[in-house]
């Protein structure tokens, strides 16, 4: 009895702290003199995504993406103002449809989160973060990349991926470069579509890439035989496709079947796992692009992916490591900032500077990750492969070409001070054709790690 | 001039695969006036039911042509079953209810079994097991592929084989006897609680063919791909005259022949001024004249106080 009295005291002092820090931001030391009772704090975090229709698989990604990142924010056990904070996720499900997402957006705002993670879609975030902005709730997307959704000028509006406009340019760049002339360019009539076709347009056209066919279709399409065959007729030697898996796989598979050759170009929403399992064989020797750089390539990569899989059984699918990110990045905030007030830490996001999984972590003014890289991939053997990286803060990739080479140069001088030493202990006689091979071996190192600085920084 | 001919056959293919599932809103349509809109999900539960049992079997070590044939049944198995208790549990109670009411319930019906459906295939795109080997044709410099031919001639076929049925059996002469009038049908001893039941079951057997169809052409499939089927193959139904088998055929293909040449052409006609995401307008503009002109459809007859 006496044990379930305490355990009752202890709940009420509990709730009452919790609802003190509903208008308080910071939590009085629990009232109660149970010096064991730390004051818990909850923080919600609400999360949008699909979690129906056609882009539903991406949206589960996501949300398991900022599932594992609550769960180990609550194994931490941070410490906010004196008190520990309990995260806790509210998932809501936008349906990829702007309407909807609005209507969620309301919905989080009426329930007073802390922070929201989210869109997927840029043209469910673009809408929702009106709303955000005036209740003043900060708001990191982890896959909206349509330039707009931070050129509105809203201070609560953030994301950790590069925007379109690096992308559409990347991808414009890198058609260049493989020689193509022609180009049929086909978007799916949404804000992401859409806004990256405008953007590869730009970029194209620009480089002297003629654009021999704009087509259309929509984010639940299967059908693409009409618009293909028209695109057939151009004989262009690309086909840009600004859209989603769902759409981009069937599509490339249509293309072999109305014997097609062109090449199939795509941005993000096609560098899935999906868009390979939906095209085939049609998706072999394609390329697409992803903002960031390949997990493989990046330090905590790895360790990330195993996590992931681990706890949820599941591939990644594209976007859970940016979402985990964003989560990552709201925390951080809060902490720096020592309090869930979203008044008191929003403007702690601006100041951000995370190392997290995908980049370290810097906002510009206007919300946009800073230096936001572009990397290229190819399917090929059923597989994504990493092609090169495009853009991106020029400084960060040089450090670590730099890095590289100076490595390479230290192997190359141990081999040199290792030779040296050989030669000193061999016998006189020895000594002229033992030192001459030992400075020729010192010489040619040097030399190639030369060549490989010179290399990256002319890549640069 | 090749383009022509590649549209036509693009169009020919999709409006088979309409036709197909516009066979089963027009059967349940002509014998009690009810637009079972569930019936799109019926088609993608045919879809998704074949991948599990071919995927099983195939993994198994099952030869594929087998393994198929056991998917197909398993489809139309299900379908049958499935459209049976739709009609017994949904239907059936409010066959005197206001026509509003059952309509409604179709609607309802659809969402349940969407949700279903996510619920147990999950909501990640499935890929439908390649069940033909893929051969191309060339033909005046339209490509096509022996699954399209296939399709085209299954769509035929079962409308042939539903036509006899109606014409020339008992059974579809007791569907039009109910059709005509349910209450005299039954006083000349027609079971009509059996014959309203297998109008449903011989409807989703149709579906679950056009599902396999669906998941052979585009070998990819989705808990919520029935719904645009669903609403197209409606739509032919409405175009051919909805109630007449003949109508719903003729109303698909061409709805899907319209659609091809829509897409293809009409960026051109109107001088990029519209783009080929306005390809359903030339859909709906053929739909609105003839309905203005005759609003039974194509191939509808006047059904006195029905329709």
């Amino acid at each position: 009895m006496q044990a379930k009295l305490s355990v009752v005291a202890l709940s009420v002092a509990a709730v009452f702290t919790l609802s003190a820090c509903g208008q308080k931001e910071e939590p009085k030391p629990a009232a109660a003199p149970a010096p064991a009772a730390k004051p818990e704090v909850v923080v919600k975090l609400g999360h949008v995504a699909p979690m129906t229709g056609p882009q539903a698989h991406l949206g589960k990604d996501n949300e398991n993406g900022a599932v594992l990142a609550v769960e180990e924010l609550n194994a931490k056990g941070l410490e906010i103002g004196g008190a520990t904070v309990k995260f806790q996720l509210i998932n809501e499900d936008d349906g990829a449809d702007p309407k909807q997402g609005a209507i969620v957006a309301q919905k989080l705002v009426d329930a007073k989160v802390n922070g929201v993670i989210g869109h997927l879609n840029s043209g469910t975030t673009i809408p929702a973060s009106k709303l955000y902005a005036d209740a003043g709730i900060p708001q990191i997307s982890g896959s909206a990349t349509n330039p707009k959704y931070t050129q509105q000028g809203f201070a609560t509006a953030f994301r950790v991926m590069a925007n379109d406009v690096q992308q559409g340019k990347s991808l414009g760049d890198f058609a260049v470069k493989q020689g193509i002339k022609t180009v049929a360019i086909v978007d799916d009539r949404t804000a992401y579509g859409q806004g990256l076709a405008d953007e590869f347009r730009k970029a194209a056209e620009g480089s002297g890439i003629k654009v021999v066919a704009t087509e259309y279709t929509n984010d639940k399409a299967t059908d693409f035989k009409a618009i293909l065959t028209k695109i057939k007729s151009t004989k262009a030697e690309l086909v840009f496709f600004g859209g989603m898996d769902a759409q981009g796989g069937p599509m490339a598979k249509q293309m072999k079947e109305l014997g097609i050759k062109a090449k199939f170009l795509g941005g993000d929403g096609i560098c899935t796992p999906e868009f390979m399992k939906l095209g085939g064989e049609a998706t072999e020797g394609q390329f697409c692009s992803l903002p960031g750089m390949p997990l493989e390539k990046l330090a905590k990569g790895p360790e990330f992916k195993e996590k992931f899989t681990k706890k949820f059984g599941a591939e990644i699918q594209l976007y859970a490591p940016y979402v985990y990110d964003a989560v990552m990045v709201m925390a951080d905030s809060m902490k720096r900032a020592d309090s869930v007030d979203p008044a008191k830490f929003l403007p702690a996001i601006g100041k951000t500077k995370y190392d997290g999984v995908t980049a370290t972590i810097e906002f510009d003014a206007q919300g946009d990750l800073k230096g936001g890289a572009i990397s290229i991939y190819q399917y090929k053997g059923g597989k994504l492969e990493y092609v090169e990286t495009l853009g991106g803060s020029p400084v960060e990739t040089a450090k670590a070409e730099v890095k590289e080479a100076v490595a390479e140069v230290k192997d190359a001088a141990k081999a040199v001070a290792g030779a040296a030493t050989a030669v000193g202990k061999e016998a006189v006689g020895e000594v002229k054709e033992a030192a001459k091979d030992a400075v020729k071996a010192g010489a040619e190192a040097v030399k190639s790690a030369a060549d490989a600085t010179k290399a990256s920084v002319e890549k640069k | 001039m090749d383009i022509f001919l590649q549209q036509i056959i693009n169009g020919l293919v999709q409006g088979s695969i309409y036709a197909l599932v516009a066979l089963g809103y027009t059967m349940v349509y002509g014998i009690m006036g009810l637009i079972n809109f569930a019936h799109g999900e019926v088609v993608m539960i045919g879809t998704l039911v074949t991948i599990t049992v071919a995927g099983t079997l195939i993994k198994a070590g099952m030869p594929v042509a087998l393994a198929g044939l056991a998917g197909i049944m398993a489809a139309v198995l299900v379908c049958m079953a499935l459209g049976w208790a739709l009609e017994r549990v949904a239907y059936r109670p409010l066959r005197n209810a206001p026509r509003l009411t059952p309509l409604i319930t179709a609607i309802g019906m659809s969402i349940v079994l969407q949700n279903v459906a996510m619920i147990v295939w999950g909501r990640n795109y499935l890929t439908f097991p390649s069940l033909l080997p893929k051969v191309n044709f060339e033909w005046a410099g339209a490509h096509f592929t022996a699954i399209q031919l296939i399709i085209v001639l299954v769509s035929a076929a079962t409308m042939g084989g539903l036509l006899l049925l109606v014409y020339r059996t008992k059974l579809g002469m007791a569907m039009r006897a109910t059709a005509q009038n349910p209450a005299v049908a039954s006083l000349m001893g027609v079971n009509i609680n059996r014959v309203i039941a297998a109008a449903f079951v011989i409807g989703s057997a149709l579906g679950a063919v056009a599902g396999v169809m669906v998941g052979t052409y585009y070998e990819i499939a989705h808990y919520q791909m029935g719904f645009m089927l669903g609403l197209k193959a409606f739509t032919a139904a409405v175009l051919g005259g909805i109630g007449n088998l003949a109508g719903a055929m003729l109303g698909g293909i061409l709805l899907g022949i319209i659609e091809a040449l829509g897409a293809g052409y009409i960026g051109d006609l109107t001088g990029g001024f519209l783009g080929s995401h306005y390809q359903d307008i030339f859909a709906f503009v053929v739909l609105i004249v003839v309905l203005m002109f005759k609003p039974s459809g194509l191939f509808g007859e006047k059904t006195g106080d029905r329709a």
